[in-house]
């Protein structure tokens, strides 16, 4: 199927893909109904609420219940998409996830938009951090953070194929499509975007783009590295990390994420009995987010182009 | 305090509301301006507090459970003096302190960090809980969205408090009838709110949210009545003193552009003309 509504080197948010997909998934397939707690317009999740009425549910501000009437809705075979803010839709309802949606595997799609810093001017209560680490220590949970717009369109796509509960990060922040409609999203699969021997760059998500445009510029300064998309982070691709463990001898793993339980430490968890090499982990430190634009503060946590240079560079010295 | 007096102060903190969010090119104005009247009559009539000494232990708590309207919030801890008014401009900016959502460790004169709805309630009621443990004669004020009040976490909250008689509490319910997806009515119905906190335990007063005299009644009651808290549900109007703001679901959390700017501002300015 082609309606692939993003086009490459425009700008979109992986959220705004995520309400296309969704209603397009609506149109496709009667059993799929959407959810959302009072964020519909921000979530996106609105475009399928125009369209399909009757399908949607806003349960008001109540992620909790939100979380228990998918799984309920899901024991009867329908297909629930809900929505909210990461925080909120990770955080405020885990347990409700934990124990209604990921132990009995029930076939609901979590639509999580607004996660990371970039979230921005809200601040601290709002940027969820802590989501890919909540999200991927659960049995039967799946975990996609996709990178732009356009990986993002076919990762929710995908996600309706996929049996069980799926996890998908979402952005508020616009950022340049990288991707085009041959792009086929897999399930456990990373991407190599750039080869090189020296050191292996595994990033997710967002700062994806600033990563390979920081291996594009340090390889004129005669570092060569290699950059993986991964937008699987459960399943993780095994495999490809292993061979980039043994080949670059060095990782650098780059995520919107605490440093502690998310990609950096799924790297570390899938290399470390075959293949364990140094790996350094760039993320937000172990300190709460704060208020700022969101570029802002991609720069003060040293996720931007630069700042990731200089981590790499550092790295590379040591 | 005078109406007009209390009036006056109000449009400053409308002012405020409008040039921090104009600044910080985001926030929550509406929620903020229908809880002037509230914010007003807390600081500067009701609550012992005191902007020098702001950690007193004997201090009136109050908790801004829906977080969101910290604008409202801090341009009132400004003109009480707990910082400087202009620092209003730099609310959201990266590196200050003036979070985007209430934070206790970093904005002198807040008690409790919220943003997440729903939680702030309960910490409400734990300062209330802690008052009556250390025996202080000191009121706890929360103030909650109409839309927030869908949380399940509210009714837990409510359910204790009515149950272990916490008179020292006084939760104020904005019913500016507004949430985000759209009025509050059609998004999940929280309504009759009276009827449900009064099946909680709670003694409930309705009023018109935006009135010096309703508002100073209820306090009144509030602190007069003994062995079970009480709600105050203030109707509102959302957006209220910016014309093209009131009532408007699309003004809950976004900022004016300059055009948007001067007008709001002129019809502030002469709002308070009108007032001396
Ligand atoms: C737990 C939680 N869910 C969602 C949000 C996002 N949110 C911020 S404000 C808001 C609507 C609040 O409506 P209401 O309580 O009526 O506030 P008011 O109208 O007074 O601004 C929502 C859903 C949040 N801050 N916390
Ligand atoms: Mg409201």
């Amino acid at each position: 199927m082609s309606n692939m509504p993003f086009e490459i080197g425009k700008k979109a948010a992986t959220r705004d893909a995520y309400g296309k997909a969704l209603l397009e998934l609506g149109r496709l397939h009667p059993e799929v109904v959407a959810l959302d707690a009072d964020l519909s317009g921000s979530t996106r999740s609105e475009y399928f609420a125009k369209e399909f009425p009757d399908r949607f549910f806003d349960c008001g501000i109540a992620e909790a219940n939100m979380a228990g009437i998918s799984a309920g809705l899901a024991s009867c075979g329908k297909i629930p998409f809900m929505s909210s803010f990461a925080m909120f839709t990770s955080g405020r309802n885990y347990e409700q996830i934990r124990n209604s949606i990921a132990y009995p595997a029930l076939n609901v799609k979590i639509g999580a938009s607004h996660a990371g810093i970039t979230v921005g001017e809200d601040g601290a209560t709002h940027q969820c951090l802590e989501d890919i680490s909540l999200m991927r220590t659960l049995p039967n949970m799946k975990v996609i953070c996709p990178s732009d717009a356009a990986e993002a369109y076919k990762a929710v796509i995908a996600a309706y194929e996929i049996e069980g509960p799926v996890y998908l990060r979402l952005s508020r922040f616009s950022t340049v499509i990288a991707h085009d409609d041959s792009y086929e999203f897999r399930l456990g699969k990373g991407e190599v975007l750039k080869d090189g021997g020296d050191l292996t760059i595994v990033a997710t998500g967002l700062p994806v783009p600033a990563s390979l445009e920081a291996a594009n510029e340090l390889e004129k300064e005669g570092i060569h590295a290699r950059v993986i998309n991964m937008p699987s982070i459960k399943p993780i691709d095994k495999e490809l990390l292993i061979k980039a463990a043994l080949e670059t001898k060095r990782i650098v793993t780059i995520e919107e994420h605490w440093i502690t339980g998310g990609l950096g430490s799924a790297v570390l968890e899938a290399i470390s009995e075959d293949a364990p090499v140094w790996v350094k982990r760039l993320g937000i430190p172990d300190v709460f987010g704060e208020s700022g634009p969101a570029a802002e503060l991609l720069t003060k946590f040293g996720l931007d182009k630069e700042g990731i240079k200089k981590s790499v560079k550092d790295f590379m010295n040591s | 305090m005078e109406n007009i007096e209390l009036q006056r102060i109000a449009n400053k903190i409308r002012k405020g509301i409008i040039i921090s969010t104009f600044h910080a090119k985001s926030g929550h104005p509406g929620g903020s301006l229908s809880a002037t009247e509230i914010f007003t009559y807390l600081f500067f009539e009701e609550m012992k507090v005191d902007p020098k000494n702001p950690h007193d232990p004997d201090r009136d708590r109050f908790v801004l459970s829906k977080g969101h309207c910290a604008p409202g919030y801090y341009a009132a801890l400004a003109l009480k003096g707990f910082f400087p008014f202009s620092d209003l401009e730099q609310l959201r900016h990266t590196d200050f302190y003036l979070q985007g959502h209430p934070d206790m460790k970093m904005v002198p004169g807040v008690d409790m960090s919220s943003g997440s709805l729903g939680q702030g309630v309960s910490a409400a009621v734990g300062m209330a809980l802690a008052g009556r443990l250390d025996k202080k004669d000191y009121r706890v004020y929360a103030l909650l969205g109409d839309g927030e009040i869908e949380e399940g976490q509210v009714w837990e909250a409510a359910m204790f408090a009515g149950a272990r008689k916490l008179d020292n509490l006084t939760l104020i319910i904005d019913n500016n009838n507004l949430q985000i997806d759209g009025a509050i009515g059609d998004v999940c119905s929280p309504y009759p709110i009276d009827k449900k906190f009064e099946a909680f335990n709670f003694h409930t007063i309705n009023i018109d949210g935006n009135d010096y005299d309703e508002i100073r009644a209820a306090m009144k009651e509030a602190r007069e009545t003994k062995g079970m808290p009480t709600v105050i549900i203030a109707k509102t109007i959302k957006g209220l003193g910016v014309s093209f703001m009131e009532n408007e679901v699309g003004w809950h959390g976004k900022a004016t552009n300059e055009e948007e700017y001067k007008i709001a501002m002129d019809e502030l300015e002469k709002a308070g003309e009108a007032l001396e």
